[in-house]
C-alpha cells in the first residue's frame, strides 16, 4: 500500500467505478449478441459479475490505512466541535499558545547559552586551560574572560603535551574612527591558529594564519565578520586587501569569517579579528605582551586522542610550579608572589564555549522557565476543567454508545482527537510566538555598548521540547476527561441523568481538584511576581548617595596624540576647563572609577602608625567639584581645590562608611592614611574632608568604604581622562558641545558619553526582566485561575438549579443561597491558597540569589499574595453564587 | 468489519493463482478485464471460471506492485475499457511465478501422487 495511493484513493476509487460500469456496459453488449433482450441483458451482466459496491470497497480497503482513517474522521470530529465553541477554541488556543510559546522561547535561550555546542570542528575535544580555584587574579584584570596573562600563555603553548593544537582569545572593544566621537568595534584578540584549529574556512579571502601572529606584528593582519562585512561595507566583494583603522593604526582586511561563525563566546558576535600580537601596539601600552600583571587571555585546547580531561588536568599540575615560578609579576609584593606560586591549572570541557551571559542569567532562565511551565500548567488545569464539564454534559451520549457497544478505546481516542487537536494547533502558534518572545528578550537585554547577538534557532532540542510539551500538555488536559467520561459506570449515568436533585460529590472530585490546583501554583506564581518586583523596588529605591537625573559621563581620549607623561595632568585640565566652560554645563569634574560604570578599583590602606592592619578600601581618583556635581554632601572638612597639585602634600578625602567603620567615631579629619604606591612602598596622605556615603559599582552592593584621592596629584597620568558634567543639555547636545570643544585643541581626541540614568538601568537588566516576565506569568495565572474558578462554580449553580429551585420554593430566602454557593467557593480557595503558600514558600528559594532587599518567603510579600488572590477567588466566585440568588422557581422547576 | 472467517486461507491460495493466470494471459498482449477473464475461461476449455468479484481487486492489487499498468482504451465493439498491459517488472515476475507454480504442482503430486515402484 502506497501513501499517494492512500491519498489519493478517491480518484482511484472513480477510476474503479467507471471500469467497472465499461465492464457493464462489454458484457452487456455479448449478452444482446447472443441474443438476449437489452434489459434482460444488463440484469444478467449485473448478476454475472456480482455486487459492484463490494468490489470497489474491497479495492477501497486496500488503499486504506485503517488506523489514519479513524484518526483523520476523528480530526475531523474534533475540528467540528471546536469550531461550534468557538468562545472555548479562542480561550483554550490562546492560553496554550502564550504557555507553550513561553516555554518555548525561554528553552530556547537556554538552550543557545547553555546546551548547545559551539558551531565549530568536533566542539567535544575542546577543552579550555584557566586558573583553578576563583581567587582573584593578583593584577589588572582587562578583559571578560581573563585567565591567563600573556606570558604565561606563551609558556603553557611551549610546555603542554595533552593538546594537539591550542588557541588563546581576548575580547576587547577597538574604535573605528580615527577622531571625534569613537564608534566601536567588537574586536577578538586571536592567536593565529585560532581559525584553523575551530575548523573554520574563509567566506571571502582567507583567515588568520600562525605567520600573522609573530611579535612585531609586520603583516597587520584583520579578519572581519561576516555580519561586519554586510552591515560596514555592504558586502562589497573587493573586501579583501581593503585597509581598516583599529585605535588609529592601520590594519588590512585579508579576508571574512564564514556567516554564521560567531567566535567561542556564545551570545556575542565579534566584529574584527586580530593578531594577538597585535595588542603590543593597541591600547597605548606597549608591554602587555611581556607583562605578568596583565590578565586577560583565555585559552582552549583540541585533545589529542586518548587524553581525557581528568589527564589534562593532572598533566597542568606537573607543569604548574615552573610556569608560576617563572611569570611572578614584579609589581606584587612578596606574600602575593608566594600565593601567586601555589596557582595550579586546570582544564574543563568547553565545547559549549565561552559565556558570561550563562553565569548572568543561566539561573534567571532557569527560574522563567519553571514559572512558565507553571503558566502552562494552570492552563492546562483549566482546559481539563472546561473539557470535563463538557464530558459530563455528555455523560448519557456516552453511556449510550458504551451500550449498544463501542469500544471504550475508541471513545476516548476520539474524545482525545479535539484535545491533540487544540494541542496541535496551539504549539503551532506558541511556536511562532516563541521566536518573537525570544527576540525581543534578546532585544531587551542587549544594551548599545554590549550588544548581544544569541543565535536562536529551531534544533532538535528545541522542536523535541516543544513535541514533548505539546503530548504532556494533551495528555494533561485531555486523558483526565476523557477517561472519566467512559469510565463512570453505564446504569448509573443513565439513571441519574439530568433528573437528579443533587450534584453527586463525587462526579466534581475531578473538577475542584483541578481548582484548588490552579489556585495553589497561581499563589506560587504571584508570589514569586511580587517578589521580583518588590526586589526591583528596593533596589530603584536604594539612596545612592548623589542624584544622577541629569549627569552624563564622557571619556575623553588623547592617547592619539603622543603628549608626555609631564604635560597629560596640563592637558586634562584644560580639557576639564572646557567642558565646564560649556554653557549649560553647570558643573563638571574628572573621575575614574564612575559609579554604575561597571569597573572597580578595590585596594588596601592602613592607618599611619598601625602598618599591620591592612583595611581594604575601595578607591577613587577625582578632582575639585566632583562632589558638587554628584550633589553628595560634604559632611566635614574641605573640598580638593587647586592647592593640592603634584607637588603639595598628598591628600584624600574618605566616606563615612571608612570613618565609621576604621576610625572609630574620632574625627576624621587631619588623620593620616597611607596608600599603595607599589610593592612594599606606601605613601602617607592626610585625610582633609569627609563626604557622604555613595554606591561604588552597583546598587546591590552595601556602601564600601571609600578613599578618593586627588586626580591632580595623580604621579602616572595617563592619556584619557573621565568627567561627569551635569547640565540642563540633552544627551546629544553635550554630545556635540563637548566634541566640538575637543576638536577645537585637537582634532584626534576621541570621545564617547554615556547619560547615567542609562547606566543605572543597565545594571537592572536582569532585575527588570524577571520583575516584567514574573509579573506577566503572574497576572496571566490570576486571569487563567478566576476563569477556572468561574467556570466551576458556575457550571456547580448549573447542576444544582433545580435544589436551588426547590429551597427557594420551600422558603429559603436569597442570601442564604447565595452564601451556599459562596461556602463551597471560598472552601476550594483556603485550600488551594493553604497549599499554594506552603508550596511557593518552598518554590520561592530558587529566586533567593537575585532578590534584593528581601528574603524569599518574605510574610509581606506571602500575605499580599494570598489578599490578592483571596479577592479575585470571591470576585470570580460572586458573580455565579448572585446568580443562583436570582433563579426562579417557576421558571427552573418545570425545566423537566 | 465483514468477516471472512475461513475464507482466507482458500481465499489466497487461489488469489496466487489468479495473479499468475492474469499475468499469463496479459503476455498475449494487452486486455481489458472482460477479455482477461473470457481468455482464461477458453483456455482452460471453460473449467476455469473468474469471478469478476476477484478479478477486478486482483488486477488492482498487480498494478499497485507495479506489475501491470493501466490505461482506457476502446474494446472491439467501440466501448471505452480499461486496458491492462504487462510491465517490465511484471514480465520478470511470470517467470518467477511460473517457477513458484511448478514448484508447488510438483509439491502438491508428491503428496497427491506418490510414486510408486
Amino acid at each position: 500500500m502506497s501513501w499517494t495511493r492512500f491519498f489519493r484513493r478517491s480518484r482511484w476509487d472513480e477510476e474503479r467505478a467507471r471500469e467497472l460500469e465499461a465492464h457493464l456496459e462489454i458484457e452487456t453488449d455479448e449478452y444482446i449478441a447472443r441474443g438476449v433482450a437489452p434489459d434482460e441483458a444488463r440484469w444478467a451482466a449485473q448478476r454475472k459479475l456480482g455486487n459492484v459496491l463490494r468490489i470497489r470497497e474491497e479495492i477501497y480497503e486496500m488503499n486504506t490505512l485503517a488506523v489514519v482513517d479513524t484518526v483523520w474522521q476523528d480530526l475531523r470530529y474534533g475540528a467540528r466541535l471546536l469550531r461550534r465553541n468557538p468562545a472555548f477554541t479562542v480561550v483554550a488556543l490562546l492560553s496554550l499558545m502564550l504557555g507553550i510559546g513561553a516555554n518555548t522561547a525561554i528553552f530556547q535561550l537556554l538552550d543557545a547559552v547553555r546546551l548547545r555546542s559551539l558551531p565549530v570542528k568536533e566542539p567535544s575535544q575542546l577543552v579550555e586551560v584557566r586558573l583553578a580555584g576563583t581567587q582573584p587574579r593578583p593584577g589588572n584584570v582587562i578583559t571578560r574572560y581573563a585567565e591567563l596573562t600573556n606570558p604565561q600563555w606563551e609558556r603553557l603553548r611551549a610546555d603542554q603535551r595533552a593538546f594537539s593544537s591550542m588557541l588563546a582569545w581576548a575580547p576587547m572593544r577597538l574604535n573605528l574612527a580615527s577622531g571625534g566621537e569613537i564608534r566601536y568595534a567588537q574586536a577578538i584578540f586571536v592567536s593565529g591558529n585560532f581559525f584553523e584549529m575551530l575548523g573554520v574556512s574563509a567566506a571571502r579571502g582567507r583567515l588568520l594564519a600562525t605567520a600573522d601572529d609573530q611579535r612585531g606584528c609586520s603583516s597587520r593582519a584583520a579578519v572581519i565578520s561576516h555580519a561586519f562585512w554586510q552591515r560596514e561595507y555592504g558586502g562589497n566583494p573587493a573586501i579583501v586587501g581593503r585597509p581598516i583603522r583599529l585605535e588609529n593604526r592601520a590594519f588590512d582586511i585579508v579576508g571574512v569569517a564564514p556567516a554564521g561563525f560567531y567566535g567561542v563566546e556564545v551570545g556575542r558576535m565579534f566584529d574584527v579579528a586580530v593578531p594577538i600580537c597585535a595588542a603590543g601596539a593597541l591600547g597605548g601600552d606597549s608591554g602587555v605582551l611581556d607583562d605578568n600583571f596583565i590578565w586577560w587571555l583565555s585559552t582552549m585546547g583540541r585533545l589529542r586522542p586518548g587524553w581525557s580531561v581528568e589527564r589534562v588536568t593532572a598533566h597542568l599540575q606537573t607543569i604548574s610550579p615552573t610556569l608560576f615560578r617563572e611569570t611572578a609579576s614584579q609589581r606584587l609584593d612578596p606574600e602575593q608572589i608566594e600565593a601567586y606560586r601555589k596557582f595550579r591549572l586546570e582544564a574543563v570541557p568547553r565545547g559549549g564555549g565561552f559565556s558570561s551571559l550563562r553565569t548572568r542569567y543561566e539561573a534567571p532562565l532557569w527560574v522563567l522557565l519553571g514559572l512558565s511551565a507553571l503558566v502552562l500548567l494552570v492552563a492546562c488545569a483549566n482546559l481539563a476543567n472546561l473539557l470535563l464539564a463538557r464530558a459530563d454534559a455528555r455523560a448519557r451520549e456516552m453511556a449510550v454508545r458504551l451500550a449498544i457497544g463501542a469500544s471504550r478505546g475508541r471513545i476516548v481516542r476520539q474524545l482525545l482527537s479535539e484535545s491533540l487537536l487544540l494541542a496541535a494547533i496551539g504549539t503551532l502558534l506558541g511556536a511562532i510566538l516563541a521566536r518573537v518572545i525570544s527576540a525581543s528578550l534578546i532585544s531587551f537585554l542587549s544594551t548599545g555598548r554590549d550588544p548581544l547577538s544569541v543565535p536562536v534557532a529551531l534544533d532538535w532540542r528545541v522542536l523535541g521540547f516543544t513535541a514533548a510539551t505539546a503530548v504532556a500538555t494533551t495528555i494533561l488536559f485531555g486523558l483526565a476527561p476523557a477517561l472519566r467520561a467512559t469510565s463512570a459506570p453505564l446504569e448509573s449515568v443513565m439513571r441519574t441523568s439530568s433528573r437528579g436533585l443533587t450534584a453527586s460529590r463525587g462526579r466534581f472530585g475531578w473538577q475542584r481538584a483541578l481548582v484548588v490546583a490552579q489556585v495553589a501554583l497561581s499563589l506560587v506564581m504571584v508570589l514569586v511576581a511580587l517578589l521580583f518586583t518588590l526586589s526591583l523596588r528596593n533596589l530603584t529605591g536604594v539612596d545612592t548617595g548623589f542624584s544622577f537625573d541629569n549627569l552624563v559621563v564622557t571619556d575623553i581620549d588623547f592617547g592619539g596624540l603622543a603628549v608626555p607623561a609631564d604635560r597629560r595632568l596640563r592637558l586634562q585640565r584644560e580639557l576639564l576647563d572646557g567642558v565646564r566652560s560649556i554653557p549649560g554645563v553647570t558643573s563638571a569634574a574628572q573621575v575614574s572609577m564612575v559609579p554604575f560604570g561597571g569597573w572597580s578599583a578595590r585596594d588596601e590602606v592602613r592607618l599611619e602608625g598601625r602598618p599591620q592592619h591592612r583595611l581594604p578600601a575601595s578607591m577613587n581618583d577625582v578632582s575639585a567639584r566632583y562632589f558638587e556635581t554628584m550633589r553628595t554632601p560634604l559632611v566635614a572638612g574641605r573640598d580638593f581645590d587647586d592647592r593640592d597639585a603634584s607637588g603639595s602634600p598628598t591628600v584624600v578625602i574618605v566616606n563615612q562608611t571608612f570613618a565609621r567603620r576604621y576610625l572609630g567615631g574620632t574625627s576624621a579629619i587631619g588623620q593620616r592614611i597611607q596608600m599603595r604606591t607599589g610593592p612594599q612602598q606606601w605613601s602617607t596622605a592626610e585625610i582633609v574632608g569627609l563626604v557622604n556615603d555613595t554606591t561604588y559599582v552597583d546598587l546591590r552592593e552595601p556602601f564600601q568604604p571609600i578613599v578618593y584621592r586627588a586626580a591632580a596629584q595623580e604621579r602616572d597620568p595617563g592619556t584619557d581622562l573621565r568627567v561627569v558634567l551635569r547640565s540642563g543639555l540633552s544627551l546629544a547636545g553635550v554630545r556635540s558641545a563637548v566634541t566640538k570643544m575637543a576638536a577645537r585643541h585637537n582634532p584626534e581626541i576621541t570621545l564617547s558619553f554615556r547619560a547615567f540614568p542609562t547606566m543605572v538601568r543597565e545594571t537592572l537588566l536582569r532585575d527588570w526582566l524577571m520583575a516584567t516576565l514574573s509579573g506577566f506569568f503572574g497576572v496571566l495565572a490570576i486571569l487563567l485561575a478566576s476563569i477556572g474558578l468561574y467556570g466551576v462554580m458556575a457550571y456547580t449553580v448549573a447542576r444544582r438549579r433545580r435544589e436551588i429551585g426547590i429551597r427557594l420554593a420551600l422558603g429559603a430566602d436569597r442570601q442564604s443561597i447565595v452564601r451556599m454557593v459562596m461556602r463551597e467557593a471560598i472552601l476550594l480557595v483556603a485550600v488551594g491558597l493553604g497549599l499554594g503558600a506552603l508550596l511557593a514558600t518552598i518554590a520561592s528559594r530558587a529566586a533567593k540569589a537575585m532578590l534584593f532587599g528581601l528574603a524569599p518567603g518574605d510574610p509581606a510579600a506571602l500575605s499580599l499574595a494570598i489578599g490578592v488572590l483571596a479577592l479575585v477567588g470571591l470576585v470570580a466566585s460572586y458573580l455565579p453564587a448572585r446568580r443562583a440568588g436570582r433563579l426562579q422557581p417557576a421558571q427552573v422547576l418545570p425545566e423537566e | 468489519m465483514p468477516k471472512r472467517g475461513s475464507a482466507a486461507l482458500e481465499g489466497e491460495l487461489l488469489q496466487g493463482t489468479l495473479d499468475l493466470l492474469v499475468l499469463k494471459t496479459l503476455v498475449l498482449g494487452p486486455a481489458h478485464g472482460h477479455t482477461i477473464a473470457h481468455a482464461i475461461e477458453h483456455r482452460s476449455d471453460e473449467v476455469l471460471q473468474v469471478e469478476y468479484g476477484s478479478l477486478y481487486p486482483a488486477l488492482h492489487r498487480l498494478e499497485d506492485r507495479r506489475w501491470v499498468a493501466s490505461f482506457w482504451g476502446t474494446s472491439e465493439n467501440n466501448r471505452r475499457a480499461r486496458y491492462y498491459r504487462l510491465t517490465p517488472l511484471g514480465r520478470r515476475q511470470v517467470v518467477q511465478q511460473e517457477d513458484r507454480w511448478d514448484a508447488l504442482v510438483r509439491a502438491v503430486n508428491r503428496i497427491v501422487k506418490p510414486a510408486t515402484e
